[in-house]
């Protein structure tokens, strides 16, 4: 077994799970470029969020979560898809609208579906996800399992309605969510302070009676320790939990937004905490990593990609005479 | 042989309904609001917390939206949830949950989500609760693909109806029109599940075919027994079913007829009414020997006084006489 590795502000983590975590960062990182280069190209059209400089979020929570577990997400979700292991092949059919996809190209970028892994989709409406989310814990509760229900929402949600009620309900009931808040101080384009009375978001939660805590949100494991925590503490049966993790997008809120909202200096600011580079950056000063590993996880990672984007191209468009499919379930009652 | 009758009454056959169910299988639940120490605020749950206990009757906070919700993600998580919302409209606050998550998971995850929850809730008006409690908004839901609506108007749907509902694999909405919950009749000691696809002629008639559903088909029918006595033999549908909307039937009964007449309490702009209206004209014009016709709530927010509810909902004589005018030669 490999050594212990002091890795930034987080707990001692195994080499190889560290390595396992910033490749898991990068797969998410070099996907997506790759995504707004295929926008570009107009191979992928409709809205295309992007969750650079996020990406220790998803992998540090998804990696905590058990297989049995449910996943609800929102519109900017191929990172928690990609972790959650949807194949990316399936993810980039998605996003070209091709029938291989994951949903089958009927939900593209903000609808990402895959029953294996329980993942219920990037729910596109902000909020939209949560009653959903208490519903799966809900349902999982009443069944007699142990299984816990991730929910991930952005910071924009906690001003909707259905963030309050949602949150009262599932600790009301004690029902086993994670609720997941990705905390990039920007609602679309207004800045947190601008949207909320109350820019402490973990204290919101925890008005509710559930147990609330912040974490830095550009450090995986942080976030994983954190995560790791909060559902053994939801399936000792301590009820829901609420997770802020403090973070940043570092692209626009979508292909569309031309980002007159905040400062490039911000941004460069933020850029600097770069969950990937620090972890990089980290575990080449400890020695755990060498520039020739690096090298070879970006080679990996690029023949994944481009795998992807092949078959997403080899996909096919799914006949006109299905468009009215899945509207009803084709079993009915007898 | 006909099994025995019993009495019964629309809030009763409903509360069987669900005592069945939930005694066949262990999946099914009833959340809402009031819906177990209060026993519903129709008190069409009443007794049900003490048999089946509060893991399966679920009392919840006023949170339209997540408890609907929790329905919609409890189905996806293999219960059978009835979510019961007070009234129409207090589906408002949960239109959400219903629109853009129950009625697009299937579609939207390619096949691989079906959302079983059944959505009941009371609607319609007439008891003098004013304009946030007595509108029949149903039309609204009947355009939404991806749901199911239904509108039982009898004791055997009453009885019948979310046993099915409870069988489909998609979202089904029940209303329950507010005004028949203490409608009494006979029900067959066996009574069960029903079919949810079918539009049924409730009453036999060659001169016009009038289509309604819910709380309508009641004034609908004393409207034919009325004209019935002047020689115009009206045919009286009831739709049942909103969503899909069984055309076959009153296109046929119109092919009979030649004659149309939709009596809807909802309103007239953009409603059921205006559906039922425009097929009519698509598949059947050439059956047609008189326009098709309409009696609809008049478009305001109910009113609380008595005489002015009541001039903003379709009564008899209104539907008798809108007959009557289609029919010129009778008698």
């Amino acid at each position: 077994m490999s050594p212990p590795l002091e890795v930034q502000s987080a707990p001692a983590v195994e080499r190889t799970h560290a390595i396992e975590c910033l490749k898991q960062m990068l797969r998410i990182r070099r996907l997506e470029e790759r995504c707004a280069e295929l926008y570009t190209a107009a191979k992928i059209r409709g809205f295309l969020h992007l969750y650079n400089g996020e990406e220790a979020v998803a992998v540090g929570v998804v990696q905590a979560l058990g297989p049995e577990d449910g996943i609800v997400a929102t519109y900017r979700e191929h990172g928690h898809a990609l972790v959650r292991g949807i194949p990316a092949r399936a993810i980039m059919a998605e996003l070209y609208g091709k029938q291989e996809g994951c949903s089958r190209g009927r939900g593209g970028s903000m609808h990402l579906f895959d029953a294996k892994t329980r993942f219920c989709g990037g729910n596109a409406i902000v909020g939209g996800g949560l009653p959903v989310a208490v519903g799966l814990a809900l349902a999982d509760q009443m069944r007699g399992k142990t299984t816990v229900t991730g929910c991930f929402f952005g910071d924009g949600a906690v001003a909707e309605g259905e963030f309050h009620e949602s949150l009262n309900l599932a600790t009301l009931w004690r029902l086993p969510v994670l609720f997941v808040c990705e905390n990039n101080l920007y609602a679309m384009g207004t800045r947190l302070d601008l949207a909320q009375s109350a820019t402490d978001l973990a204290k919101k939660a925890a008005a509710y009676g559930m147990a609330a805590e912040a974490v830095d949100g550009m450090d995986v494991f942080a976030v994983e320790a954190a995560a790791q925590k909060a559902l053994a503490a939801i399936r000792a049966g301590k009820g829901p939990f609420f997770l802020e993790c403090r973070t940043y997008r570092f692209r626009a809120h979508s292909m569309y937004d031309p980002e007159l909202y905040r400062a490039k200096a911000e941004v460069e600011e933020w850029k600097k905490r770069d969950p990937i580079s620090n972890l990089e950056s980290s575990l080449k000063q400890q020695g755990a990593i060498l520039d020739s590993d690096l090298e070879r996880l970006e080679r990996d990672i690029a023949a994944e990609i481009d795998d992807a984007v092949a078959f997403a191209e080899a996909g096919t468009w799914e006949p006109v005479t299905d468009l009215e499919r899945f509207v009803y379930s084709e079993r009915r009652p007898t | 042989m006909t099994a025995a009758q019993a009495p019964s009454s629309y809030r009763e056959a409903i509360r069987e309904s669900i005592r069945e169910a939930m005694r066949k299988d262990d999946r099914v639940f009833l959340m809402g609001e009031d819906v177990g120490r209060y026993g519903g605020c129709f008190a069409v749950s009443k007794g049900l917390l003490e048999e089946f206990g509060p893991e399966r009757i679920r009392d919840t906070p006023m949170s339209e939206s997540a408890f609907v919700g929790a329905g919609i993600g409890a189905a996806l998580g293999g219960m059978r949830p009835i979510v019961e919302i007070m009234t129409v409209n207090f589906s408002l606050l949960a239109l959400d949950q219903i629109m853009n998550n129950a009625a697009t998971f299937l579609h939207m995850s390619g096949g691989q989500f079906n959302v079983p929850v059944v959505i009941r809730m009371a609607t319609g008006g007439g008891r003098q609760v004013a304009a946030q409690h007595s509108h029949s908004l149903e039309g609204w839901f009947a355009h939404i693909p991806g749901i199911r609506v239904l509108a039982p108007a009898t004791l055997e749907d009453a009885r019948g109806m979310l046993g099915t509902a409870l069988e489909d694999p998609d979202p089904v909405l029940i209303f329950e029109h507010a005004g028949l919950y203490n409608m009494k009749g006979q029900l067959p000691a066996d009574a069960g599940p029903v079919d949810i696809e079918r539009a049924r002629v409730r009453r036999a008639g060659s001169d016009v075919t009038i289509i309604t559903y819910g709380a309508m088909l009641w004034k609908s029918l004393d409207a034919a027994q009325m004209l019935a006595k002047k020689g115009i033999q009206a045919e009286v549908i009831d739709l049942r079913t909103l969503r899909p909307l069984d055309e076959a039937t009153f296109l046929e009964s119109v092919g009979r007829t030649h004659r149309a007449l939709v009596v809807d309490e909802g309103w007239r702009s953009g409603g059921i009414s205006a559906e039922i209206c425009a097929r009519i004209q698509e598949k059947a014009f050439y059956e047609l020997d008189a326009p098709v016709e309409r009696i609809c709530g008049v478009e305001v927010p109910t009113p609380y006084p008595k005489h002015l509810e009541d001039a903003s909902f379709p009564q008899v004589a209104a539907i008798a006489a809108a007959v009557e005018a289609m029919v010129p030669a009778h008698g």
